[in-house]
């Protein structure tokens, strides 16, 4: 019984990663920009909904659409002010720009909101699952499991599908010929962050509402396990960040309850390091031969 | 003859770059008072307390200056901020210095402490924190402290719960990469095997992956444990508190020092932590009379606001400073830091304060000895049904 709450536990936090993951990998797969600001735009669109919801009092749904509204529209203007500049220049220099961008986010949510934790309100409606005695699920993750799954299924379709979402894998690989093919690339690429930011938006709700603490750095450390995720299910696929971010979580938990609590962590990097050599696009990525 | 010249120009050029400098040293009020330096997290991650620590202390020298000063000189208080930074505690000490400050009050929390300690042994500034807790806060003879020590937190939680019964199988959740922690962790394991209290089981976390607890307290569930025991802080508190909530744990939670601040963390929530105790030199609704006299006080002062422990160590701070200096009789306000030092230092193991933490004394480790309070979270709900929390002491 231990045993099924400890993975289910895991699968809570993983899909929280991978929730995250799945905007880390839209912006990496089409623009091929690692974006290290996406963590920071998760606690930017949960301190929309504390002051939202707390502050003003609006109903927490609408406050919801509202902070994924506006964290598409900030991961737009990011890209505008800081990323667009940099499209010829080397990926370090956008790669330094982006960290640059995650410090200035968080540097003006202490500036606004201080630096001590908030206590969120959970937005999720429903309340915990009760299954014989020992096992209780959490509505909180209930609904992350089950976002996470609609996201990736709706990303997927969308991306494969649609007329917007061809441009996209059309600019993913080859710019200059999408551009000549009459693609407007610089939409395109402001699409995919206004995407990646509204995902962005839904996952540091989910995240405050599954652990109902918000402060400045909130998303920094999410950030980098789902961006560790989005690498581990190969990065740039859609169903490899789900995947990944699922099974980041189950191993870090599994580790904690069997293995060691303090070394999770190690535990978790050490498995990603062993599939890195392995298999080194990550699970579910591809080997993309490159012409010379 | 030329060379003699020139160099006295040179030396005349100098005495009159000097001069506005020296003027205004005499202008400061450095001449007259005696300057006491605080260092503490006005901004940052641990800002609650250095703010708390600033209040307390500002409390306890305008009520000093008021009753005519220490033996008959005015108080001054200049107070810097250090983020909770090493390298910022160095920076304001050095600011401090330049302001001619006598005695360092500070810093508030062990990290930076432990970074400018070893440059007011250096400079033989007397030193006392009032609330680092780390055991090298105060390794330098000249250092000092108000509050508990960490290993002496362990030991003090480990002889509560064993004496007064609380459990005999407890389970302890700490941060093992925050030396406060599992220094109380450690201390708490030792003297628990000593008064037969058996640890059932310990479960870590890092500051690294300080958001879920859902496996920990599991342990917990399945240890069969009685009381769990956290020796952490109070924002990972509130979380593990609500995590258990909604993981159906029923136990009785036991913590230290860190704790206080739990209630205003858990918001709407705050009926999980009732009955909850924590082991702290003060509580502001306490019966005694300074407490009652300095809650009054701060409450006055600061909007209503309840003064915390950390107020209320630099309170005692302020007024252990005074009693030493009346000890060791200094009058004159010009004394030199290193002259002042060797004074308090002797003066500090012969005086006896009795401050809003408790009756105190010192031995030349710079170690307090007094004895811990009890507080229990309290919660009682309003006409509109709203809950609020309070700290209650406990006998």
């Amino acid at each position: 019984m231990s045993f099924l709450s400890y993975l289910i536990s895991g699968i809570s936090l993983g899909s929280v990663y991978a929730l995250i993951a799945l905007g880390y990998t839209m912006v990496y797969g089409i623009a091929k920009m690692l974006n290290f600001a996406h963590g920071d735009v998760i606690m930017v669109g949960g301190f929309i909904v504390f002051s939202f919801v707390s502050t003003l009092g609006l109903n927490p749904l609408f406050s919801v659409l509202l902070a994924v509204v506006l964290c598409a529209l900030l991961g737009v203007l990011i890209e505008r002010i800081a990323y667009k500049p940099l499209r010829s220049a080397t990926s370090l220099a956008v790669l330094i720009t982006a960290i640059g961008v995650s410090y200035f986010l968080q540097n003006v949510a202490l500036l606004i909101f201080g630096s001590s934790a908030k206590s969120f309100k959970s937005v999720v409606p429903i309340g915990e699952i009760h299954i014989g005695t020992e096992l209780v699920i959490s509505g909180e993750t209930v609904v992350t499991i089950a976002v996470s799954l609609v996201i990736m299924v709706a990303l997927t379709l969308f991306v494969n599908r649609t007329k917007t979402g061809k441009a996209m894998l059309a600019v993913s690989e080859d710019k200059g010929a999408a551009q000549l093919m009459g693609i407007n690339v610089n939409k395109t690429i402001s699409i995919t962050f206004a995407i990646g930011s509204a995902l962005a938006a839904v996952a540091g709700v989910l995240l405050c509402s599954a652990y109902p603490s918000l402060k400045p750095t909130t998303g920094a450390m999410p950030g980098i396990k789902a961006f560790t995720a989005a690498v581990f299910g190969g990065i740039g696929s859609i169903p490899g960040a789900m995947i990944g971010g699922v099974l980041l979580g189950v191993i870090e938990n599994l580790s904690k309850a069997y293995l060691s609590s303090q070394m999770s962590d190690g535990i978790v990097f050490s498995v990603l390091i062993l599939v890195l050599l392995i298999k080194p696009t990550g699970l579910l990525g591809k080997k993309i031969n490159k012409k010379v | 003859m030329k060379k003699a010249a020139l160099k006295f120009v040179c030396l005349a050029l100098s005495a009159l770059f000097l001069l506005p400098v020296l003027a205004a040293c005499g202008k400061s009020e450095a001449g007259d008072t005696f300057v006491i330096g605080g260092i503490g997290p006005l901004t940052g991650g641990a800002a609650v307390y250095g703010n708390a620590v600033k209040k307390g202390a500002q409390l306890a020298v305008d009520e000093i200056n008021a009753a005519g000063g220490i033996n008959g000189v005015k108080v001054t208080l200049y107070f810097e901020d250090d983020e909770h930074n090493e390298e910022k505690a160095v920076n304001a000490y050095n600011t401090l210095k330049d302001k001619g400050v006598q005695v360092i009050l500070g810093t508030v929390t062990s990290k930076p402490c432990i970074a400018i300690t070893s440059l007011t042994k250096e400079d033989n500034v007397f030193q006392i924190t009032p609330s680092g807790s780390a055991v090298d806060c105060v390794k330098y003879d000249n250092a000092f402290r108000v509050c508990f020590s960490d290993p002496n937190q362990g030991v003090g939680a480990a002889d509560y719960i064993a004496d007064k019964g609380l459990a005999s199988k407890v389970a302890v959740i700490y941060d093992s990469s925050d030396p406060y922690s599992s220094g109380i962790y450690d201390t708490f394991k030792a003297e628990a095997a000593k008064k037969n209290l058996e640890v059932v089981t310990a479960e870590a976390f890092t500051s690294d992956s300080k958001t879920d607890f859902s496996v920990q307290l599991q342990k917990v569930k399945e240890s069969g444990a009685e009381l769990l025991f956290l020796p952490i802080y109070y924002e990972e508190a509130a979380l593990i508190l609500k995590q258990a909530n909604t993981a159906g744990l029923k136990i009785k939670y036991f913590g230290c020092d860190g704790l206080d601040g739990v209630i205003d963390q858990l918001g709407d929530d705050v009926e999980l932590a009732e009955g909850a105790l924590l082991l702290t030199p003060f509580a502001a609704d306490a019966k005694d009379e300074a407490t009652q006299k300095f809650t009054a006080a701060y409450k006055k002062a600061y909007n209503d606001e309840v003064p915390n422990q950390f107020a209320a160590d630099a309170y005692d701070g302020i007024y252990i400073i005074k009693a030493a200096m009346e000890k060791a009789d200094v009058k004159d306000p010009a004394i030199s830091a290193s002259d002042l030092c060797a004074k308090l230092t002797a003066a500090m193991t012969q005086i006896t304060v009795n401050g809003v933490t408790g009756e105190m004394t010192w031995d030349a480790s710079g170690e307090p000895t007094k004895s811990p309070k009890a507080m229990s979270i309290s919660v009682t709900a309003g006409e509109d049904g709203k809950k609020t929390g309070s700290y209650k002491a406990v006998d």
